[in-house]
């Protein structure tokens, strides 16, 4: 079994997000990244699914600048085989598509069983580019995995629906699946994965793709200046009023 | 054709997020004097169509074929793939449903046009259009534009248009055919089913409750729980009140809970921090009754009772109930 796994490097939690003065990035000077979040989950299923057939490899993909070679090594450190780096320097594509088609052109001819990716990431939040790269493969896909398992050439997966509904599918391998997370227990690094993780080869590549389809013009916070109306009197007074605020104003049938 | 709204089906009824794309496409046509029209698919096909003719639109397609009675991405996307390709419509719109991220990116691809999902809303200037989506974890916004030919696909977050907003009218119904074989669908689903510890989803709820740490004690959540039932109201809820055990993990909304968008969120005590705050400031009308006027909620709130929600929420279950 040969299991990708798509990894990206995004600001954490609790980074600033100081903007660049043209207002449409990052200035990513004074950024503190970190692996997205749901990607650990997606690693920690391909290792569980290589460790179970006790046979496989599982490969990290990453794109970006060089700084991303940093969860790259942790994710080898963690226990995945090799990587390949699509280094974007001064070209980082905002749109999913252009960076599915980085991924789809770097990994056709890798022939991989199996794609797991995080569900969304957390800077851009798009939550498509392991659904675009398995369809531009001609893969079997599936999104909000909360757990799979291999029988045969099938992968059978757990998805959660709307409403605090979960579903069986079972689809034909390869597949591209879009893990949430949650789904396991993602493993911390050993000291002897960090040592070993040094000598594994991270293969740069550079592939030659389109241009953006979509592209961010700016970017703000969000405008907190909210008038607030404030419901004042006895508390039968407050009660009449937001009845008819409910009804009037939010028109709650 | 200009606008193609793509309806879903929730057991047969327009999903809640398709009538909000409804009144999306009716905003839009209205600015830009374009045409709107609606698609349905699946085994409630006719009683979606039905259900969509009495909204003011353009034409309803209606898209029957066996291998769409049940959901599954390879038919869907396909479906939608060879309808658009028909009608060469400029603008695709959808609701931002777990069904729509699950197929549309896979449309994206089909037709190598871009799919600008979740956005808030969209601006036009002149030529040039713009969707407004939360990056960061919602710390920021941006505003995105689409560049080429069309089609462009878009999806927009859960109440970002209302759908109250959506008008009535009386549109014409089209059959329309698409060539789909067995062999396109590789996922062979099974029956939906839940879990039976009961994973609680708040993300596609229109109401919702939410009890914070001012609720004082676990005895007092049932006046949350009755005022919630009230309203038809779904009942989430702080971290404190689930680190406290008052209500279960799957309650909780934050930035480690469930990020939600409903019509209305009843925050009952409350305090607003930015960790809870990420989950909810995107609804649509945030109603906060907490007895400290200095609580942040006030802040992002579009109502604000400073009191005693003890006191308060008994008597609006009453209220509510009696009218």
């Amino acid at each position: 079994m040969k299991i990708a796994v798509l990894v990206k490097q995004v600001p954490g939690a609790e980074s600033p997000l100081p903007l660049v003065s043209s207002k449409d990035w990052l200035d990513e000077s004074h950024v503190a990244y970190i692996m997205n979040e749901s990607d650990n989950y997606a690693l920690e299923e391909a290792l569980q699914i290589r460790e179970k057939n006790n046979e496989g490899e599982v490969v990290i993909v990453s794109l970006g600048p060089d700084r991303t070679q940093k969860v790259i090594r942790e994710a080898l450190s963690k226990g995945a085989d090799r990587a390949i780096h699509i280094q974007s320097d001064g070209n980082y594509p905002t749109d999913p598509l252009l960076a599915a088609s980085h991924f789809a052109e770097t990994l056709k001819e890798e022939n991989f069983d199996i794609i797991f990716s995080g569900l969304q990431s957390d800077d851009l939040g798009y939550g498509q580019t392991g659904l675009i790269l398995g369809e531009l493969l001609g893969m079997s896909t599936a999104s909000l995995a909360m757990s799979t398992e291999i029988i045969d050439n099938k992968i059978k997966v757990k998805r959660e629906l709307e409403a605090g509904y979960f579903q069986w599918v079972t689809m034909s391998l390869p597949a591209s699946i879009s893990v949430q997370s949650g789904c396991n227990t993602p493993r911390y690094p050993s000291l002897k994965g960090i040592m070993g993780a040094k000598k594994k080869e991270i293969n740069v590549v550079t592939p030659n793709v389109g241009s953006q389809n979509q592209s961010i013009k700016k970017i703000y916070a969000p405008n907190s200046a909210k008038e607030t109306v404030m419901i004042e009197g006895s508390v039968d007074q407050v009660v009449e009023k937001l009845v008819t605020v409910f009804r009037n104003e939010i028109k709650i049938a | 054709m200009d606008i193609l709204v793509i309806l879903e089906d929730n057991n047969g009824t327009i999903h809640r997020m398709g009538v909000e794309s409804i009144a999306a496409a009716q905003h839009i046509s209205k600015s830009l004097g374009l045409t709107a029209s609606a698609m349905v698919m699946g085994k409630n096909a006719n009683s979606l169509s039905t259900e969509a003719s009495g909204y003011n639109l353009d034409e309803i397609l209606i898209v029957n074929h066996e291998l769409l009675n049940d959901y599954s991405s390879d038919g869907y996307a396909e479906a939608v793939k060879q309808v658009i390709d028909q009608e060469n419509p400029t603008y695709v719109l959808f609701g931002h449903s777990y069904q729509v991220r699950d197929y549309v990116p896979k449309i994206s691809a089909k037709l190598m046009q871009p799919f600008l999902a979740d956005s808030i809303a969209i601006h036009f200037d002149g030529q040039e259009v713009s969707l407004t989506k939360q990056m960061f974890n919602a710390k920021l916004f941006s505003d995105i534009s689409p560049s080429g030919d069309t089609p462009y696909l878009i999806s927009f977050q859960s109440a970002s248009f209302l759908s109250d907003d959506a008008t009535k009218g009386n549109a014409m119904t089209k059959e329309v055919s698409v060539n789909l074989e067995a062999s396109m669908i590789k996922t062979e689903s099974e029956e939906p089913f839940m879990e039976s510890s009961g994973g609680v989803d708040l993300t596609a709820a229109e109401l919702i409750v939410s009890v914070g740490r001012g609720i004082g004690k676990e005895e007092n959540i049932p006046i949350a729980q009755d005022l919630a039932k009230a309203l038809g109201a779904e009942i989430s809820s702080s971290r404190p009140v689930v680190d406290s055990g008052w209500l279960s993990p799957s309650h909780q909304v934050g930035s480690s809970g469930q990020a939600v968008s409903p019509k209305m969120y009843l925050a009952l005590g409350i305090s607003g921090a930015i960790q809870h705050v990420v989950g909810m400031k995107a609804s649509k009308n945030i109603v906060a009754i907490n007895k400290d006027p200095e609580a942040p909620i006030f802040e992002i709130a579009d109502y604000g009772v400073v009191g005693d929600l003890l006191e308060i929420v008994p008597k609006l279950t009453e209220a509510i109930q009696s009218k």
